[in-house]
């Protein structure tokens, strides 16, 4: 009687680890065949959107409200050309001589007939409606309230007739709408977080469903609940891997069209939404985060399945 | 290693239940010593696929007590479970072959799983599929294999891994009597090498064919021991409980 051909004790066991590729095959190849990596791919391009909105205005309401707290006007209301210019002038050289002023520029006239220009009309020096001098200022960062009352009571001997103005007291409203926006976006990045947590817990569960008998098998062969979850985390790996590259590429694009679109608009006042060196790194963190949530979930589904085994 | 003379498997008192009916098995006892070679017998429905069931640990029982390799398996964490599952071989009465792995791999799915290399698997599986006939379908999904092929890769896998005990649940139910025959010379050659092997058949011939092995009957739930070679009841197990 010939002997068996089994595998004699001297074969060292545990030496291979079940995992990679010697485990990868126990599930059918159905790669993108599933519905697991376009819903990856859809969802990472939707936050992605949504966080680069976020970012966007997160910038945009830093950037203005800078801009705004450290710029300020100074308008100079005389019916009279000459004494108008005469205090524009004073008002400018006080101004420049103080140290919370940056930089300060009086603008031209015919510059300031074309900003009055689409509420007065072509021609309207010859009107008796006096044009003001402007005086655009620009101050040290942090400067407050009290510095401007305080440049307002310098300005007072010197050029009577000037009014000064921070610009931010009549943007205060625009700001804080754009604020809520943005945190309306981060409110929405979370939910789609979510949604994408439970999808990919559904798409696991279903794989879990159709793969219930290999489970199964494998775990009466003395298969580890480790070494069975690995199996189907690799595979969910591979598949939000491919999931989260297309997800990324797809948002990457639409921000840059949308990017594009808003540098054309270029709203003069608002200018710097735009996204940092920084900013593009959180992006690129998003279909990571997505690849971890997939495999996480997926290995908790399949644990949890193993454990109603004995 | 378990010395010799030291049972391999003790059931004491065991019944089960499936959910709320009545016990499926009741007041079952018994003992396997090593290197031994058990038939269970009894008629369809008489429980032996529920009592196998309890031995290959894919099922709890609802009371008693079971020690399997000198430990209680009962009172066993979950996670020390799988160790125990891979010093066994078993021959599902489905077969449960993975529908979409070749015949060689199904085969040497046990070795990969508890970790033996691939260049020390290759020689021994290949082997196997000769011995069991299936040499020239290596690469065959079990769909395209017939009943009793898919039934013979399922042996092989059971014994391939040289178990400690071998567990089949009516293993030649779908072979013709030569292949039969073949197999549980197969069953034998590796009960000599030391394997306590555990066959349920209701197969009088293939009993014959074996004569020094020990009988089971399982009669509506309870065991019977026609050959008086079981010790029944058997000793109780009081130390470290
Ligand atoms: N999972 C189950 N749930 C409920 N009843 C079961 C289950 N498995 C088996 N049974 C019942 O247990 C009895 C014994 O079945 P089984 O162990 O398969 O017997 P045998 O293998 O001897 O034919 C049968 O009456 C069967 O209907
Ligand atoms: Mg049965």
């Amino acid at each position: 009687m010939k002997r068996p051909p089994v595998v004699t004790r001297a074969v060292e066991r545990g030496l291979s680890p079940f995992r990679g590729k010697r485990a990868a095959h126990l599930l059918p190849r159905a790669r993108l065949g599933g519905p697991m990596p376009w819903v990856i791919a859809i969802m990472v391009a939707i936050t992605v959107l949504a966080t680069a909105g976020g970012l966007a205005l997160s910038n945009l309401v830093a950037r203005a409200s800078g801009d705004l707290a450290s710029s300020a006007t100074v308008q100079i209301v005389d019916p009279d050309p000459r004494t108008r210019s005469a205090q524009a002038e004073a008002a400018r050289d006080l101004l420049a001589s103080d140290p919370v002023v940056v930089s300060v520029a009086v603008l031209p006239e015919d510059e300031v007939e074309a900003l009055l220009e689409p509420w007065l009309g072509a021609g309207a020096e010859d009107d008796a409606l006096p044009i003001p001098a402007l005086i655009e200022l620009r101050l040290r960062d942090g400067s407050s309230e009290t510095e401007l009352a305080r440049l307002a009571d310098l300005l007072a001997e010197a050029a009577p007739d000037a009014r000064i103005d921070a610009q931010s007291d009549w943007l205060a409203p625009v700001l804080s709408a754009l604020s809520t926006l943005r945190w309306m976006a981060f409110g929405l990045i979370a939910l789609l977080a979510f949604t994408g947590a439970a999808a990919v817990w559904l798409a696991a569960r279903n794989a879990l469903g159709s793969n219930r008998d290999t489970i199964e098998i494998v775990h009466l062969l003395g298969g580890s609940d480790d070494q069975i979850a690995r199996i189907f985390q690799r595979s969910i790996l591979l598949d939000a891997l491919v999931g989260g590259l297309l997800g990324l590429l797809a948002g990457f694009a639409a921000v840059l069209l949308m990017g594009a679109q808003f540098a054309v608009l270029d709203s003069g006042l608002v200018a710097g939404g735009g996204l940092d060196r920084l900013d593009w790194m959180l992006l690129a963190l998003v279909p990571l985060f997505a690849i971890a949530i997939a495999v996480y979930t997926a290995r908790m589904t399949v644990l949890s399945s193993l454990r109603k085994m004995l | 290693m378990s010395a010799p003379e030291s049972e391999i498997v003790q059931f004491d008192n065991v019944g089960l239940r499936y959910g709320t009916d009545r016990e499926i098995l009741s007041n079952i006892s018994f003992t396997l010593f090593p290197g031994r070679f058990y038939f269970l017998t009894g008629a369809s429905g008489a429980g032996k696929t529920s009592l196998l069931k309890l031995l290959y640990l894919a099922q709890r029982p609802s009371r008693g007590a079971i020690r399997m390799f000198g430990t209680d398996v009962i009172t066993l964490p979950r996670e020390r479970l799988p160790a125990y599952r891979r010093r066994m071989g078993v021959v599902f009465q489905d077969f449960r072959l993975v529908d979409h792995l070749s015949a060689f791999d199904n085969i040497a799915l046990p070795l990969r799983v508890s970790g033996v290399r691939e260049a020390d698997l290759q020689g021994p599986v290949t082997d196997m599929l000769e011995w069991v006939g299936l040499g020239h379908r290596a690469e065959a999904r079990p769909a395209t294999l017939s009943g009793g092929e898919q039934q013979r890769v399922a042996i092989a896998r059971a014994v391939i891994g040289r178990p400690d005990m071998l567990v089949a649940d009516e293993p030649t139910g779908n072979v013709d009597p030569e292949m039969a025959l073949k197999l549980i010379r197969l069953f034998e050659a590796l009960n000599r090498l030391g394997t306590t092997v555990v066959v349920a058949t209701h197969d009088v011939h293939l009993i014959r064919k074996v004569p020094d092995s020990l009988i089971m009957r399982l009669d509506k739930g309870t065991l019977a021991d026609p050959t008086g070679a079981l010790r029944y009841p058997p000793r109780r197990v009081e130390a470290g409980r």
